[in-house]
């Protein structure tokens, strides 16, 4: 019988229990449920700050003030609200539809009323504190963004949390109301920014007001970020930029750190703040600039002439060519009926690999291309980076598109035509990448063979700037060639801007050494023989403008990738952008080296 | 098929007792549900609860037509489907509040992990009774049971919902040392549990880890959220005094203090608008319907009935002590949910399921074939 004697022993202990709650201490628990004084107010917890590499302060939380209502003791209802939309110069009934709408488990919880309210009718609530019983006013944490447009796509903006998400159980610390990132380093750094809650049980008065703090448990700050990006490099890029639509990555070529991404036009990401408006997002939506598109990653351009570097790189490792190979350029290749043409139309005559990219001869490139083939062109252009994401720690990149033979017989079920291939080798036709992947590609060109994955946050650290993780560069992989190779290839690129008849040889900077390619990428495509003075065509069926480059040439500490969309030619609409960076990056070098001497003599 | 005797033998004061037991809950759900509400509309919980307790008087019903042995042949095949839904439940379940513990079968959400407490229990039972002996059982007896429940018990314990796995061993062990195991496996057994304890402690556990546990032992360790729902729950239960508020008065219940009013801390709503009386008058339908339980244990004939009965009565007893004590502050804060009261389809079922084979056996006691 030992289960009933356990049986009657604990149904005893807890009637007991039930005795020693309601009869001994009832009185004390009924006055207690009388003015249900027993609360619980949270305090926020401020989020992570963002600084640039430099620590300059890039993001920080400034206090709003909120104007909320605890039902319960907002009593009577009706004449609370009626004195509050008199001072706030709201309706009654729209204050009644925000409560109507937070539901049923509200009475005793602060519910918003209006959120970020200014200082003067803060004040004007203040002063009628007693008129307004249960009517209060909360300090929230809110983002700042201090540099308005500035480096928007790659900061990224906040947004309040759904249902789902709340559901997801995904962010435990986070409740309605609250606020994630959704865009930019905001979103994929979320579970370092932000804070954790805490709170205070207090017992208040008939008015809701508090007595006395019973318990406290302290929020916990969020962690700071520190970014690779340098906030004055980004603004100039910004400011050259400017009003066209466009987009500009730097990296560090010795280690992937992103210097600069910036995409044109940009957003202000203070609109964000506390929910966009409907006319505000409809105006970003409907701009034809695609203000909310990070164009370093979403935006996929043909690579054109930036993609000789490729074609020349197979062909070197393929042996179609070597360093002392020529081809005849006359001003166009014949290939079947058909005439490719030069950019060129007067020709460039007998050049070999290193000529052909400073002048970025498209006959030589045909060849090469022709005798590499689709497949292998395309297994060096995967090999370098592109046509796959970089990696980046962003939402949404795209991955390019890097045509085979096999990829058009599934997509269009045709078989490659030859021809194709020539188009393909000097960048244009099927081809399709990103500014960041060009980026990425150049600086491992410039760096000897890196492929780096580019990186965003150098370090997270708590508020105290005690460093809590370092983020490690990543190397993604090597390009697909030789040293020796590379080194061809990188001449080359040199005497795109230091060569004679080089196609940026006007971007020179005294001092400092640059390498790069330019590029002029068709938007669309034109018949043999036709002519056009583009100048008299519309902007939007204007070439795009590349420019991809290291600096200084021989120990690079910049790479950039720069597209303007529209901007016609690589060499004047691109390039000078580049240069200005490097200068502001590199600085005036101390001691003028041989370099500027050779300079001079080849001013033309 | 069906014997006249079984209809004689039939345990009418049971049934009527249960009947009583749920024509309380519904009364005291009702009112928590609606506390706060103006309109008149019968909330949509109230009517799903009514519903799931017609689906478990049925349900029930179906329980007594199989003789109760037949449970004890087929109870690797009921313990493997369960298995089974656990294991679907922890692959393709749904999340609710950070842990994967429902299975959505059409419009209906069944918590897995209830059913596997019957299921567990008729297993228990098929294997101690084959092996019972009066000198206790030894290690290699306990070879088979200690697999049936570690199996489900991890399962359950990754949902996460460390509550009903301890739950689940909770009732295991009960019904274990009921059928009582030699000396020497006791302290065994007892002295290998206390000794794993810190070795888990020190090097098995995260620190995230530790500090749920703690908290779960000491919920005023977190006066923001367990420790707050345990305050709220005395102030509700203490409020109430002798004779309550009155039906539908309660003030702490229609501010929705406790955000689990109408599942694990309904019997706050009790002790608030009925008082200690009203309390009391649960406690003892519920103290009743234990011993009720307990007398056809000990009066059937067959082994493996009466050790199902005993099981069920184990099962029925936690949950009341667990739930009980946890609303007055006595035991730490756990979604275990009150028999018969709390709001919660998968609960009322097993419940019904767990009576509805104490019926069974209480009307084939005699019959020891």
């Amino acid at each position: 019988m030992g289960a009933g004697l356990c049986i009657v022993f604990i149904f005893s202990v807890l009637f007991l229990r039930l005795v020693y709650l309601q009869m001994i201490r009832g009185e004390e628990y009924r006055r207690l449920s009388m003015t249900n004084c027993v609360r619980l107010k949270s305090i926020k917890s401020s989020r992570g700050l963002i600084y640039d590499r430099n620590r300059n302060l890039l993001v920080d939380n400034r206090p709003a003030f909120d104007l909320t209502i605890v039902l319960e003791d907002a009593k009577p209802l009706a004449t609370t609200l009626e004195r509050l939309a008199e001072l706030t110069g709201d309706s009654c009934e729209d204050l009644a539809a925000t409560i109507e709408k937070a539901g049923r488990s509200a009475f005793y919880k602060p519910l918003v009323l209006k959120r970020d309210i200014t200082r003067d009718l803060l004040a004007v609530v203040e002063a009628h504190q007693f008129d307004l019983p249960g009517i209060h006013i909360d300090i929230e944490p809110t983002r700042n963004y201090i540099y308005k447009k500035t480096a928007a796509h790659l900061i990224g903006y906040l947004g309040e949390i759904n249902k789902e998400e709340l559901a997801s159980g995904k962010f435990p610390n986070v409740r309605s109301g609250d606020s994630i990132g959704r865009y930019g380093v905001e979103k994929s750094f979320e579970a370092d920014l932000q804070g954790k809650r805490g709170g205070h049980q207090v017992e208040v008065d008939v008015n809701g007001r508090v007595i006395k703090i019973l318990k406290t448990v302290e929020p916990v700050s969020g962690k700071d970020l520190i970014l690779t990006m340098d906030l004055a490099l980004q603004q100039k890029a910004e400011t050259l930029l400017g009003e066209n639509d466009g987009a500009v990555v730097a990296l560090d070529p010795s280690n992937g750190d992103v210097l600069v991404m910036a995409s044109s036009p940009s957003f202000d990401q203070n609109d964000f703040i506390g929910g966009i408006s409907n006319k505000k997002w409809q105006i970003l939506r409907d701009d034809p600039g695609k203000p909310m598109n990070n164009k370093t990653i979403q935006a996929e351009y043909p690579p054109a002439s930036t993609y000789k570097i490729i074609t020349a790189l197979a062909g070197l490792e393929e042996k179609v060519i070597d360093r002392n190979s020529t081809f005849f350029c006359p001003g166009f290749y014949k290939f079947g009926n058909r005439r490719y043409h030069c950019w060129n139309k007067y020709g460039h005559g007998n050049l070999n690999v290193v000529d052909a990219i400073a002048q970025s001869c498209d006959v030589f490139f045909y060849q090469t291309g022709e005798k590499v083939g689709v497949d292998a062109l395309a297994r060096y252009a995967h090999g370098s980076g592109l046509g796959r994401l970089t990696g980046i720690r962003l939402a949404h990149e795209h991955p390019g598109l890097i045509p085979t033979s096999a990829w058009k017989k599934k997509r269009f079920k045709e078989p490659w035509q030859a021809g194709e291939t020539l188009s393909i080798s000097i960048g244009q036709g099927f081809n399709l990448v990103t500014p960041l992947q060009m980026a990425v590609f150049i600086s491992a060109i410039g760096n000897n063979g890196t492929l780096y994955r580019p990186r965003l946050v150098k370090s997270v650290q708590d508020a105290k700037g005690q460093v809590i993780r370092e983020i490690e560069p990543e190397i993604a992989g090597g390009l697909p060639a030789s040293k020796a190779n590379l080194a061809i290839v990188r001449q080359g690129l040199l005497d795109v801007v230091h060569g004679n008849r080089g196609t940026a040889r006007h971007i020179r900077l005294p001092g400092v050494q640059i390498a790069g390619k330019t590029g002029t990428a068709q938007v669309f495509s034109r018949k043999a023989g036709e002519k056009f003075d583009n100048k008299k065509l519309k902007r939007t069926l204007q070439d795009h403008a590349w420019f991809v480059c290291y600096a200084p040439a021989q120990d690079p500490k910049i790479a950039i990738a720069v597209i303007i969309e529209h901007g016609e030619h690589g060499s004047s609409a691109a390039a000078p952008v580049a240069k200005e960076l490097i200068h502001a990056y590199l600085g005036d070098p101390e001691i003028p080296s041989a370099v500027v001497k050779d300079d001079q003599e080849s001013v033309e | 098929m069906f014997d006249r005797r079984l209809i004689s033998n039939f345990d009418w004061g049971f049934l009527l007792l249960i009947f009583v037991i749920c024509i309380l809950g519904l009364t005291i759900l009702y009112s928590a549900v609606t506390a706060g509400y103006a309109g008149n509309v019968l909330p949509a919980l109230f009517k799903k609860q009514v519903v799931w307790m017609a689906v478990g008087f049925v349900i029930m019903m179906g329980c007594l037509v199989i003789d109760f042995k037949e449970f004890g042949k087929l109870h690797l095949l009921i313990y493997a489907t369960c298995v089974g839904l656990l294991v679907t439940t922890w692959l393709a379940g749904h999340t609710g509040g950070g842990s994967q513990r429902w299975l959505v079968l059409g419009p209906v959400r069944i918590q897995t992990s209830e059913l596997m407490k019957i299921s567990l229990i008729i297993s228990l039972a098929s294997v101690y009774a084959d092996s019972i002996s009066p000198e206790g059982l030894g290690f290699r007896h306990l070879i088979k049971p200690v697999i049936l429940c570690i199996i489900p018990f991890s399962l359950i314990v990754i949902q996460p919902d460390l509550g009903t796995g301890l739950l689940l061993l909770l009732i295991a062990g009960c019904l274990t040392l009921f059928v009582k195991v030699e000396k020497k496996v006791l302290f065994t057994l007892v002295g290998t549990g206390l000794s794993l304890v810190p070795l888990v402690w020190f090097f098995g556990l995260k620190a995230y880890q530790k500090d749920r546990i703690l908290t779960f032992l000491n919920p005023e360790r977190d006066p923001l959220g367990a420790g707050y729902h345990i305050i709220q729950s005395k102030i509700a239960i203490g409020s109430g005094m002798l004779t309550g508020k009155g039906f539908l008065h309660g003030t702490q219940n229609a501010l929705n203090f406790l955000p689990e009013q109408h599942t694990d801390f309904i019997l706050s709503v009790l002790a608030e608008e009925w008082g200690l009386v009203g309390c009391g008058v649960l406690l003892t339908l519920y103290f009743i319907l234990l011993f009720w339980g307990l007398n056809i244990s000990y009066s059937c004939r067959n082994m493996f009935g009466s050790l199902l009965a005993m099981g069920v009565s184990i099962m029925i007893f936690w949950q009341i002590f667990i739930n009980v004590g946890m609303v007055m502050g006595l035991m730490p804060v756990v979604g275990v949910p009150l028999p018969l009261v709390s709001y919660g389809g998968s609960s009322v079922v097993t419940n019904m399921v767990g009576f509805g084979i104490l019926l069974n056996i209480s009307m084939r006691k005699f019959n020891t074939a």
